[in-house]
């Protein structure tokens, strides 16, 4: 999924890597996103304005791709949930981290979205995503049709087949595992982000604090009168400090671990899904297989056409499955690798400035007479 | 300017802590000549404390001095409950009262005439304290009633005051003043607290959800990784929650202590009311006596004659007595006042030093906590 375009004529006219969500802009009630793709030949630049509806035209004309042998094994990169001005409660838990900082996760989110389709072997010769890059047009708002991959308009019935046992002890393995990280992923991601919340709160309460201390300066010549006041003035600073600075860390918390967090946690349920549509798939060879054994001489022919089918489709899609997962497992731990290090990273220069802040707060103090 | 010069010449230096174990409280002083040994330790119990008080308002506050509130016995209408503060079996609530129970002698050890006290001095030296009666009213409702109800006392007066001098007045209005900002500050800080105390949660709650995803995790190097986020996060938690014990005890409780001594303030400003309306009813008094005897002289009654004019005498004494009382008690008010914002800007600045020490510290940690785990999230390969 991550691996650079071989192609000898790459379908795609732009550069996977370089595409940039720019800029979000409010209208009225929708977000629109301004999208930059460099093209590959020459040195100029794609502008394009598309909603969140555009970005969703995409992923259903990726998802409908039925002519594509094993399509159904591909592991699609996740969309983020739909943003919305002024969300309802429920939409901003939804959206989690996303709905932090002014959209600017969300922004990285779409981007990395169209990155990895871009850069991806079998989706990017998609002419979707030609149009959606490069057309000055907005791809047009209407719906494509529901296809299978919608998980939600699943029956309750399809749900049983998701612990149907697999024939295959690798696949078996991966589901299991996939069940178990999924969970804890967004356990973790969960709670990484009520910590967030937190620290916000306290930014405000030290903001707050700092702004009363300085309505505590006292008039009048008497000299410990102006020492209470000073030190009143100094303790505001201090607190001010304290509000940037909390306010810092849960930006870095945002930027850094929560949306490498969150985009993990959403990459896995994309694995799920593409584990069960696997099993379904299972599911209706060894029903075709039964079918065909048991079908009456008259039937016996098409029963074996159709058994013959489903076992084509299955070995396409096991064989894309097990290239994608191989790759995934790559590309997870270089994704929470780097969110890790500039976590890290960023964490550490933030508590080396505080620290610093802290120290001339202290020696200022002293100083005072 | 007199006043001034007397400050300073006490520079008495008595220490006093008070150590743990359990409900009993144990302290020690190193101390001055006037004290029998340099250093001793004594047991007292919670209730020997606000007897102590008890004692001391009964004799002092008459005199105009600000007596140093004791610790309330449960936090009353200041602070929202918070998780442990509250609960006397926890760590922190006896923490906190060991704390509070310093603070409050230290302020009292460090006034020069309550030092002089007898029952000061018996309090700090004496083997046992026969038990404290009545302390129920020293609870922190009891606390806040007594000062109100000296405060109707003096609003229901039926002769106004006329201040030739407004300094008690401006002084009076700045008490109140400030009372209320120190209030709202002790409402934010409250609100601080409580918000880094449910910090603690959820970071340990997190460090929690990434040790399991550690475990679950395959690869050698994420996972390894992963288990060190979940170490480093349950060390912040740790500093969270000295944070928070910084925030409280050094800033919350610091602006609760000073909104009791200034309620304790407004007492002496209402004793000094109280000292002059008792002047006044003494001149009323005499006035009356006065007219008596005028009135006995024209109805030529001699036997009650002499009768009156040896109250006469008496309430002239009165009146020079309570003018005395009253001058003294207001001068003692003046120096009082001002040993009090001495004090304040000083114990300020000292609790914001020891506070911004605290932070330092923590910073310094926190830093190395990152520098150690920057090396294992690169290692991931």
């Amino acid at each position: 999924m991550m691996e650079e375009v071989k192609e000898v004529t790459p379908t795609l006219s732009v550069h996977a890597d370089n595409i940039k969500v720019t800029e979000v802009l409010k209208e009225g009630d929708t977000l629109t996103f301004i999208i930059v793709s460099q093209k590959l030949s020459g040195t100029g630049e794609y502008h394009v304005d598309r909603t969140y509806d555009d970005f969703e035209w995409l992923q259903q004309h990726l998802f409908s791709q039925e002519d594509v042998p094993g399509i159904q094994g591909v592991i699609f990169p996740p969309l983020p949930a739909k943003a919305q001005v002024n969300a309802s409660a429920k939409v901003m838990k939804q959206l989690g981290f996303l709905g932090l900082e002014e959209w600017q996760p969300y922004c990285k989110a779409l981007e990395n979205f169209l990155q990895q389709i871009a850069a991806h072997s079998i989706l990017c010769k998609n002419k979707a995503l030609e149009i959606f890059l490069t057309s000055s047009d907005p791809p047009g708002r209407q719906r494509v049709r529901k296809n299978i991959f919608n998980r939600l308009s699943q029956a309750v019935v399809e749900m049983r087949k998701e612990s149907h046992k697999d024939v295959d002890e690798f696949f078996q393995t991966e589901r299991d595992h996939n069940l178990v990280l999924t969970g804890c992923t967004k356990t973790a991601t969960e709670r990484f982000l009520d910590v967030v919340l937190t620290e916000q709160k306290i930014a405000v309460a030290c903001g707050h604090f700092s702004a009363a201390l300085q309505l505590c300066v006292e008039q009048g010549e008497d000299p410990d009168k102006q020492a209470f006041s000073k030190a009143c003035v100094k303790l505001s600073e201090v607190f001010n400090s304290m509000m940037k600075n909390m306010t810092s860390v849960a930006e870095n918390n945002v930027n850094t671990l929560g949306v490498g967090l969150d985009l993990e946690s959403r990459y896995q349920e994309a694995e799920k899904e593409m584990l069960f549509r696997r099993t379904c798939k299972l599911v209706e060879l060894e029903t075709a297989r039964r079918n065909a054994e048991k079908a009456k001489p008259v039937k016996k022919a098409a029963m074996e056409e159709v058994k013959k089918a489903a076992e084509t489709e299955f070995d396409h899609i096991c064989g894309v499955a097990k290239q994608e997962i191989a790759q995934f497992h790559g590309l997870r731990v270089k994704m929470l690798q780097q969110a890790l290090v500039q976590w890290c990273e960023k964490q550490l220069l933030t508590a080396k400035e505080k620290a610093d802040q802290f120290d001339q707060h202290l020696q200022a103090f002293r100083g005072m007479a | 300017l007199q006043l001034e010069e007397d400050e300073a010449k006490d520079s008495f230096d008595v220490d006093v802590a008070v150590t743990n174990p359990e409900k009993v409280v144990q302290f020690k002083d190193t101390s001055l000549p006037m004290f029998r040994s340099k250093a001793f330790t004594v047991r007292r119990r919670y209730s020997d404390f606000l007897g102590l008080y008890e004692k001391l308002s009964v004799k002092q506050s008459l005199l105009g001095c600000i007596i140093p509130p004791p610790p309330e016995k449960s936090v009353v209408g200041m602070t929202k409950v918070k998780v442990g503060m509250d609960d006397p079996s926890s760590v922190e609530f006896v923490e906190r009262r060991r704390a509070a129970l310093e603070r409050y002698l230290q302020r009292v050890v460090s006034h020069p005439s309550l030092l002089q006290d007898p029952d000061v001095r018996e309090f700090l030296e004496r083997e046992e304290l026969p038990r404290a009666v009545s302390t129920q009213a020293l609870s922190g409702a009891g606390f806040l009633k007594m000062i109100n109800k000296a405060s109707d006392a003096v609003n229901k007066m039926t002769i106004k005051m006329n201040e030739s001098d407004t300094w008690f007045e401006d002084k009076f209005q700045e008490v109140e003043n400030e009372e209320q900002q120190l209030r709202k500050l002790h409402a934010l800080v409250d609100s601080l607290v409580n918000h880094r105390k449910e910090l603690c949660g959820n970071t340990a709650v997190f460090a929690k959800s990434m040790a399991m995803l550690g475990n679950s995790e395959d690869n050698t190097a994420l996972s390894r990784a992963l288990s060190q986020l979940a170490e480093v996060e349950d060390k912040m938690e740790q500093l969270h929650q000295e944070q928070a014990a910084s925030d409280f005890f050094i800033f919350e409780e610091l602006l609760a202590d000073y909104i009791r001594l200034l309620g304790a303030m407004r007492g002496c400003f209402d004793q000094r009311m109280r000292a002059w309306q008792r002047w006044q009813e003494a001149q009323s008094t005499l006035q009356k006596k006065r007219e008596a005897e005028a009135k006995l002289l024209w109805a030529n009654k001699p036997d009650k004659l002499q009768q009156a004019k040896d109250e006469i005498t008496e309430w002239e004494a009165r009146v020079t007595q309570y003018e005395r009382d009253f001058d003294r008690v207001g001068m003692t008010v003046r120096k009082e006042v001002l040993r009090f914002e001495k004090e304040k800007a000083k114990d300020f600045k000292s609790q914001i030093i020891k506070y911004l020490e605290a932070m330092l510290q923590s910073q310094q940690r926190l830093i190395k906590f990152w520098e150690a785990f920057l090396p294992e999230a690169k290692a991931i390969a």
